[in-house]
């Protein structure tokens, strides 16, 4: 599964589009930065409701390719800009992390539920 | 040399970074005259007289226990007090210097209490030098000219375009969260175009991550500094203040002292400095109150040396 395979998940919406439509390897969740930057694997998605600017850092520097930002948290635009600027994905969502993770983790074994 | 504005900029910093870095001891005086607590006050002039110095650590068993000044001397003659023994006139609460610790620890000293001199002392507490301002202006001279040496060199025999050899310096400020990181991926990116391994280049952006976001969120400010060649990364932190009281506890995953703040902006998890010490294959950390934190990470490059994350 690709990053842009994600834009058609009907329950995330892009808000930044500007990316490397890498494959995506894994997922990871979770809000603190310095674990994120510890565990996320490379080629990951990260499923947060930190929407900020460092967040985008740290994928770029864990080599995270996209971020579903959870529970309509705002996001702010310097966080979009600096994703535009490092070609990471940025998604939103209603949902929370781990209804978000349960059905990103569906999607990437194959088989999404209906 | 391509002479952009920066340059000289880039090279103070590295100067400023290389004497930080260096040990107290490797700068001190370590001939270092010192009195035994029987000794009198006209001992001490004699001594400070001949050997044209202004302030004799008293000293018991090779422990420091005292210090004598000019000002000292110049009471005692006033008052009449040279018969006395040294115990009476000297200023018996010396703050000592751990010769390990870097010269930066010493600077700051200097600049918090009002002593022109500290008696430096080794692990087991024992005199073993002394160390004034005299001391770190030379230090800096020699590393001054050593620094142009280098840049004489480098004009000479310019560095392939795409060697891995760079030593680069960053100041880091206090609370720049807007900019936190961006060394971290520099040095990421010339890694990376360099064709060294991702999991390798992870380790290091993971230790200069975290080490540039402690200088922002803890330190009142510092340097991030970057030593590379084809065997290795070193990655040098340093501040001034305001050190760690308990580094052990520092080290302890989950323990933080992180404001509510810094905890907003994603950080604060008590994960920073084990994360360091976990991707690097060598890791070593100083910290006193009120002087200062080092920390060194060294990361290998070649794939075969390094331990697996």
């Amino acid at each position: 599964m690709k990053i842009s395979d994600l834009k058609l998940i009907e329950s995330l919406d892009c808000l930044q589009d500007e990316f490397e439509d890498a494959d995506i390897a894994a997922g990871y969740t979770s809000d603190l930065l310095s674990d994120v930057m510890a565990n996320a694997e490379e080629g990951a998605v990260l499923v947060t409701i930190q929407a900020h600017k460092n967040t985008v850092a740290v994928c770029s520097l864990a080599g995270v390719g996209a971020i579903v930002v959870c529970n309509r948290r705002p996001v702010p635009d310097d966080m979009l800009e600096a994703a535009a600027r490092e070609g990471i994905a940025v998604f939103t969502t209603a949902d929370n992390q781990f209804r978000t993770s349960a059905m990103l983790s569906q999607h990437l074994a194959g088989c999404p539920a209906r | 040399m391509n002479g952009g504005p920066k340059e000289p900029l880039q090279s103070s910093l590295r100067v400023q970074e290389l004497i930080y870095g260096l040990r107290i001891g490797e700068v001190m005086t370590s001939k270092v005259f010192a009195v035994s607590r029987n000794c009198t006050m006209r001992d001490v002039q004699t001594i400070m007289k001949k050997n044209s110095i202004t302030g004799l650590p008293v000293v018991d068993h090779k422990r420091v226990v005292g210090i004598v000044s000019m000002n000292d001397l110049m009471n005692a003659l006033e008052k009449g007090g040279m018969d006395d023994g040294v115990a009476k006139w000297m200023a018996g609460e010396v703050k000592t210097l751990a010769e390990d610790m870097p010269l930066s620890f010493a600077i700051s000293a200097f600049n918090k209490f009002p002593y022109r001199r500290f008696p430096v002392v080794n692990k087991k507490n024992e005199l073993v030098g002394i160390i004034t301002f005299r001391n770190i202006n030379l230090a800096l001279i020699r590393e001054l000219s050593r620094q142009l040496r280098a840049m004489e060199h480098q004009q000479e025999n310019p560095p392939e375009p795409h060697s891995l050899v760079l030593g680069k310096v960053y100041q880091i400020h206090r609370y720049d969260f807007e900019n936190g990181g961006k060394a971290s991926s520099e040095i990421k990116q010339f890694l990376k175009m360099r064709g060294i391994p991702a999991k390798i280049v992870r380790r290091v952006a993971v230790a200069s991550y975290e080490l540039e976001i402690n200088l922002v969120a803890h330190s009142i400010g510092g340097m991030l500094a970057f030593d590379i060649n084809e065997e290795r990364v070193k990655i040098s932190a340093h501040d001034r203040g305001p050190g760690i009281p308990d580094v052990e506890q520092a080290m302890a995953e989950g323990f933080s002292t992180a404001s509510e703040w810094i905890r907003a902006q994603g950080f604060g998890a008590g994960m920073g400095l084990p994360n360091v010490k976990r991707v690097a294959d060598e890791f070593a950390i100083k910290s006193a109150v009120g002087m200062g934190t080092m920390v060194q990470a060294v990361i290998k490059l070649q794939p075969e040396n390094t331990h697996e994350d």
